[in-house]
């Protein structure tokens, strides 16, 4: 009858029911922001409001000025830069001979890989313990990365985007002469570049969002890496329950990876759509 | 290879070209190694090695304190898992691990699945912003994630204040052995949930329309064709989604950890939180054979699943 009724939506329990469930799934969210803006007083007496009373970002100045996060933010940032760094390297080398060289040993490599994938952390972790102590790198950044440096997802991924890749374009190039170092950096890289996106958005992920190993790895302030730091925080202010404190920090560290996702969604929907896992 | 037009140029030397190419086959396995190599050297180093190592530790009573003095560790056979095997913790905890594996995997896919079906139904407006919200979880770090939980279900955190709203007297949640272990399955649930519905969608997509289309022209309802159409042709993708998450929740570490630590009283402690807090106890030994038994029974569920995916597809 009347227009406003036509732009509404056209199924109103399937939309109803969609935005409840994006409000409970955007509840902790809230949750941590308001907490975060608040006093230690009002933590206290009100601390199961929705909104703070008196919002307030004393609780981020504290964390940078006296809590280290200023370091923990520089550690976070390079674990992370030799992490992306290293899987691209070693994944657009490994996948690319994996999907384009035919050699010896070729299928055992990529059962390799394939079995890597199902390794559990927990299986390892003890003697990537003892091997980085042995290697001079306990409670260093280098020991913190080096171990996800060339995640066998990131294999995973660029070996099937190099599948894609035409044969032609490489035996015309083989053809005309060209050595392999060449038509790799010359004519496959160039054309990875999509590859090369996803895997340094999901290596990036899992580096910034790593926590059991460089827990492990950290044994002091200097090296603790943005969630290590939120946790060692946490476990000392937990008799004075300063949540407004701790919950900043909880932003702190969700936000650049909230932000990258919001920016780059595409590459990490279809990271891990392709892959099933982080 | 490519063209008809003219000869292929390979054909014509393939017995004067026999020997060379042997080698040329030769040479092109070690360059191909050669790009293989940063990443089987850092494989071999991190986890081929490891876990080998975790094997030949867990046979020892190798502690922290011999890190410095490896001679002094003695060969102890299957002492470890004997002393496992009767470690009522561990038991215990086996049995934590698979309640968390038998809730959290159903609900994991079934809220994933709700909301890939919702997705999928034709809807235009705002699919792409409820595609976001619902996987913001899975990219969101799990310290933060667990700090709001702790703050959320406090005893006068939001949950009870929003439970006094309605006349309830609200729990001590993480500090209850009955309550703590829903509210630490809760997270996981809530972070993994966008994951299940990302690769559920991808599979209602590549489901031909045409289908559907039959279905309804022969008269079938919108349930019957859920029935008779996505549930059978999703079967793949809901066994793969299974094994992730089965394998995933079976090693699950994190939340316990950082929301009770295992407590209270030992009713949130996974197997792979057993492995960390012998680890943290100095006994290498009995954590590498609590851990070997993590990997097995990694492996025997993926394989056992994967068979599964197979037969039925």
């Amino acid at each position: 009858m009347s227009t406003p009724m036509t732009a509404a939506p056209k199924r109103p329990v399937l939309y109803g029911a969609l935005i409840l469930c994006a409000l409970l799934t955007l509840l902790p969210f809230a949750w941590g922001v308001s907490g975060s803006l608040r006093g230690l007083d009002e933590i206290r007496s009100d601390p199961g409001s929705l909104l703070p009373h008196h919002p307030t970002l004393g609780n981020f100045t504290r964390l940078f000025e006296t809590r280290g996060f200023g370091r923990f933010a520089v550690n976070s940032v390079v674990v992370a830069a030799m992490v992306v760094a290293g899987n691209i390297v070693a994944a657009s080398a490994a996948g690319y001979a994996l999907a384009k060289l035919d050699f010896a040993g070729r299928r055992l490599a990529f059962g390799t890989v394939m079995a890597a994938l199902m390794v559990p952390f927990t299986a390892v972790f003890v003697t990537q313990f003892v091997i980085t102590v042995d290697l001079g790198l306990a409670d260093t950044l280098a020991g913190i990365a080096l171990p996800g440096a060339a995640l066998p997802m990131s294999v995973f991924i660029m070996r099937q985007y190099a599948l894609s890749v035409p044969d032609e374009l490489l035996e015309a190039a083989r053809i005309d002469g060209a050595g392999e170092f060449r038509i790799f950096f010359g004519i496959f890289l160039p054309l990875a570049g999509p590859a090369v996106a996803t895997i340094t958005i999901m290596s990036f992920l899992t580096s910034w969002n790593n926590f059991i190993w460089p827990l492990i790895v950290a044994q002091s302030m200097s090296t603790y890496t943005l969630p290590v730091g939120l946790a060692a925080t946490s476990q000392a202010a937990a008799h004075v329950t300063d949540y407004g404190l701790l919950l900043a920090g909880a932003i702190v560290v969700m936000l650049p990876v909230l932000v990258l996702f919001l920016c780059l969604q595409r590459y990490f929907v279809q990271g891990i759509a392709g892959t099933g896992m982080r | 290879m490519t063209t008809t037009l003219a000869p292929p140029p390979r054909k014509t030397a393939v017995l004067p070209d026999a020997a060379p190419r042997t080698s040329s086959r030769t040479r092109r396995s070690v360059v191909a190694w050669l790009f293989l190599a940063p990443f089987t050297l850092l494989f071999l180093l991190y986890t081929a090695i490891p876990a080998v190592a975790a094997l030949g530790f867990s046979l020892t009573d190798l502690r922290g304190a011999d890190l410095r003095t490896p001679l002094a560790v003695n060969f102890t056979g299957l002492d470890n898992y004997v002393r496992l095997f009767q470690d009522d913790s561990f038991l215990r905890d086996i049995g934590n691990t698979a309640l968390f594996v038998a809730v959290g995997v159903p609900l994991t896919m079934g809220i994933g699945f709700a909301l890939a079906l919702a997705l999928d139904s034709g809807i235009q407006r705002l699919r792409g912003a409820f595609r976001t919200v619902f996987f913001a979880p899975v990219v969101t770090n799990v310290v933060a994630s667990a700090l709001i939980w702790q703050y959320a279900f406090h005893p006068n955190g939001t949950v009870n204040q929003a439970l006094s709203m309605v006349g309830l007297a609200g729990p001590n949640w993480l500090d209850d052995p009955d309550l703590a272990m829903p509210v630490v399955v809760l997270l996981g649930v809530w972070r993994n949930f966008g994951t299940a519905m990302v690769l559920f969608l991808a599979g209602l997509q590549a489901i031909p329309r045409d289908v559907y289309e039959a279905a309804a022209l022969d008269g079938a309802g919108r349930w019957r064709q859920l029935r008779h159409i996505t549930l059978p042709l999703l079967l793949p993708t809901t066994l793969m989604v299974s094994v992730l998450l089965t394998v995933f929740y079976l090693q699950v570490f994190d939340e316990p950890y950082l929301l009770t630590d295992g407590g209270p009283l030992g009713s949130t402690e996974s197997v792979a939180l057993y492995t960390y807090h012998q680890f943290g106890a100095g006994q290498f030994g009995m954590s590498s054979a609590a851990s070997f038994v993590m990997l097995v029974l990694v492996g025997v569920v993926s394989v056992v699943q994967f068979r599964l995916l197979r037969s039925r597809t």
